[in-house]
């Protein structure tokens, strides 16, 4: 058997994944072992994990595989600061001590940190694949296509922010990139910070922020920012941008531009104006992604397209491309940011380099996405007595059968089953689940569960067969990677009253049968649900619709703001005692708050810091 | 020494010799940086890295 690790550390979102002859045995993030958000560090736990996982020690390992390209990089930073001089001399100063401490010497920082896990590592298996190689790897090599154009884009990897290539059985061939500093990815980052959210962790705030705005800046964008042609490819116009010389993604320039400094952190409040730059920035990403799949499609004559990078996570984006019909079909990995560039290294090498056949049957094979640690009755039992919980042990049907009914009395439910999800989204393996046609649930879930912004929209995890009934979509989004409208007729009317109403005051108005799940423009970010790869949540979600009649659950990551989602039994449980969960399931262990020790209840709210 | 005949093969592979007297005194010049203070802090913006 042929094992292969692929890596991706040290910039966000460190993460391992581990192919067994070019099957995917598992993958994970490390941010969801040491319990930091985004953990950039070398992936010990994740490494740990995934051979656990297999029954293998890092010797059996035949190659590790780091997805990118630290000189590249480095000769991209060296450039940019010749370039820039001397302006960049603050951000060279901040930069340099990181390089030439670690980054710089990666083959042995590497080395050293595998020799940890096992005396005697020969740096002979280490290889590096660049940074949109990874990308595009783990969006085509794990679809179901056997020939599909590949598009990738992220922020920067090396030099590269956008690539086209061709896949093809066992080949990829990238085609033609777009390199910094014109990056759509950046572009969207600039604009998070421009409305005051974090950088690489606030631009998915953006996105649920702009369906409250107007794309009023929209054309001010296009004529000063972006030189757009038809083809979708551009060029940004560095006058307004910082990012390459700067500690900060815009400028004095931007802020005239728009008229507003950029928005503080935490202690300004969002006003209309934030929200019509977030939906204009959103448009213009749309835009700028039509353009290049319409060009695409045209010109390569392909049916199938494969979407990875941090931008494919954009999922009204991708809704958009997947409805406008240039492609017929669209797949997107669902791990599509950094952490996705371990698996995509990996199988990289293994059908590139070595030349493995690789065969399609019309399914993916990320196994939806179920690719981390599960627990065992006896883990979750042990580790729950370890915590001091109260807990019934009931069978699998009684189990559903009292979970859907606490969601159809309106409770917030914690579940927490079989294999943690890789990637950000959760989708049913640690998720926090309501009832979608409760008025009051996205409210309650957003302020006493989640801490979190109010204007904040959740998800629908929808029975697949069902999907077609109650949205405007016929195809999987196993991934919760697509967007599209609550039907027509599941919607409610607004009165020329509500339809005045502007920004968050939209949230309160009963938009449709199912609210909680209905964003202020009727988009929901749809998840089908599966028999095939989650046949217990498939079961919960059709027992609450023979309960109910509505085959739609609301599903949001099991954690509060700031926290990585959970992995553990204890850490869900910890959740459940910090938050208003009023039910926690963890396999067929049913816990209730009300029997919970109070004593065990902690402050959760200001344990993690915000993102 | 593998490091430098790493970044040679590097310079060599991508064609870009005008790149080695920018390696060695940016080299020194972040070496001076590195010594003159006490831990390398990475900066917000992520394109540095």
């Amino acid at each position: 058997m042929t094992y292969v690790l692929g890596i991706s550390a040290l910039y966000h979102d460190s993460a391992a994944a581990l192919l067994r002859d070019g099957e995917i045995v598992a993958a994970a993030q490390e941010e969801r072992f040491t319990r930091i958000k985004h953990d950039p560090r070398f992936p010990a736990e994740a490494i740990a994990y995934v051979m656990d996982e297999a029954g293998i020690q890092l010797d059996d390992v035949d190659h590790v595989v780091f997805y990118d390209k630290p000189f590249l990089k480095f000769e991209r930073l060296l450039e940019t600061y010749l370039a820039t001089v001397p302006r960049g001399f603050n951000s060279f100063r901040m930069a340099m001590p990181v390089w030439l401490r670690e980054k710089l010497f990666l083959k042995d920082l590497l080395t050293k940190e595998l020799r940890r896990i096992q005396k005697g590592f020969k740096d002979d298996k280490l290889r590096f694949a660049e940074h949109h190689i990874s990308h595009a790897a783990s969006a085509f090599f794990p679809s179901p296509f056997e020939e599909a154009v590949v598009l990738t884009v992220d922020g920067v990897g090396e030099w590269a922010t956008t690539t086209v290539g061709i896949g093809k059985g066992n080949e990829l061939k990238i085609q033609k990139e777009l390199h910094f500093p014109h990056s759509l990815g950046l572009l969207y980052s600039a604009f998070a910070y421009f409305t005051g959210f974090k950088v690489n962790s606030g631009e998915y705030k953006v996105m649920g922020l702009a369906p409250y705005g107007e794309a009023k800046y929209k054309d001010l964008m296009l004529s000063n920012l972006v030189d757009l042609k038809d083809d979708g490819s551009f060029r940004l116009n560095q006058a307004y941008f910082n990012y390459t010389s700067g500690l900060t993604m815009t400028n004095k320039a931007m802020e005239e531009l728009f008229g507003q400094p950029v928005r503080k952190p935490e202690s300004e409040d969002l006003t209309q104006f934030h929200m019509d730059v977030a939906a204009s920035v959103q448009a213009v990403t749309e835009e700028i992604m039509l353009r290049i799949t319409r060009s695409l499609a045209t010109e390569y004559g392909i049916p199938n397209l494969c979407l990875a990078g941090g931008v494919a996570l954009n999922c009204v984006a991708n809704g958009k491309i997947l409805r406008d019909g240039a492609f017929e079909r669209v797949w997107v990995q669902p791990a599509a940011g950094d952490a996705g560039g371990a698996l995509g290294a990996a199988q990289a090498l293994w059908y590139m380099e070595l030349q493995e056949p690789r065969k399609t049957n019309g399914k993916d094979t990320m196994r939806g996405a179920y690719l981390g640690p599960a627990h065992s009755d006896a883990e979750i039992t042990g580790e729950l007595d370890r915590a001091g919980a109260v807990y019934e042990m009931l069978d699998e049907a009684e189990m559903v059968a009292q979970t859907a009914q606490a969601l159809a009395d309106g409770k917030a439910i914690g579940w927490f089953q079989g294999r943690m999800e890789f990637g950000p989204r959760a989708l049913g393996g640690r998720s926090i689940l309501g009832d979608p046609r409760s008025e009051t649930m996205q409210k309650m879930l957003n302020l006493k569960v989640k801490y979190r912004e109010s204007f904040r929209p959740f998800a629908p995890s929808v029975l697949r067969e069902d999907v077609a009934a109650w949205f405007e979509l016929e195809e999987d989004s196993p991934y919760m990677l697509l967007v599209a409208d609550v039907r027509e007729d599941i919607r409610r009317a607004m009165t020329a009253e509500e339809q005045a109403l502007f920004g968050i005051d939209k949230l309160n108005v009963k938009r449709s049968e199912i609210p909680a799940v209905t964003h202020v423009d009727y988009s929901a970010r749809i998840q089908t649900v599966h028999q095939d790869t989650n046949p217990k949540y498939h079961a919960l979600i059709s027992r609450f619709k023979a309960l109910t009649g509505c085959p739609i659950v609301v599903n949001t990551s099991f954690n509060v703001r700031g926290e990585p989602i959970v992995c553990t039994p204890t850490d869900a449980f910890k959740c459940f005692m910090g938050t208003d969960i009023e039910l926690l399931v963890i396999g067929n262990c049913v816990l209730r708050k009300e029997a919970q020790d109070q004593s065990l209840k902690e402050n959760y709210e200001s344990k993690y810091e915000l993102d | 020494m593998s490091f430098i005949s790493e970044v040679w093969g590097f310079l060599i592979e991508r064609k870009k010799f005008w790149l080695f007297p920018v390696v060695i005194i940016l080299g020194v010049f972040g070496g001076l940086i590195v010594l003159s203070q006490g831990s390398a802090i990475a900066p917000f913006v992520y394109t540095l890295f």
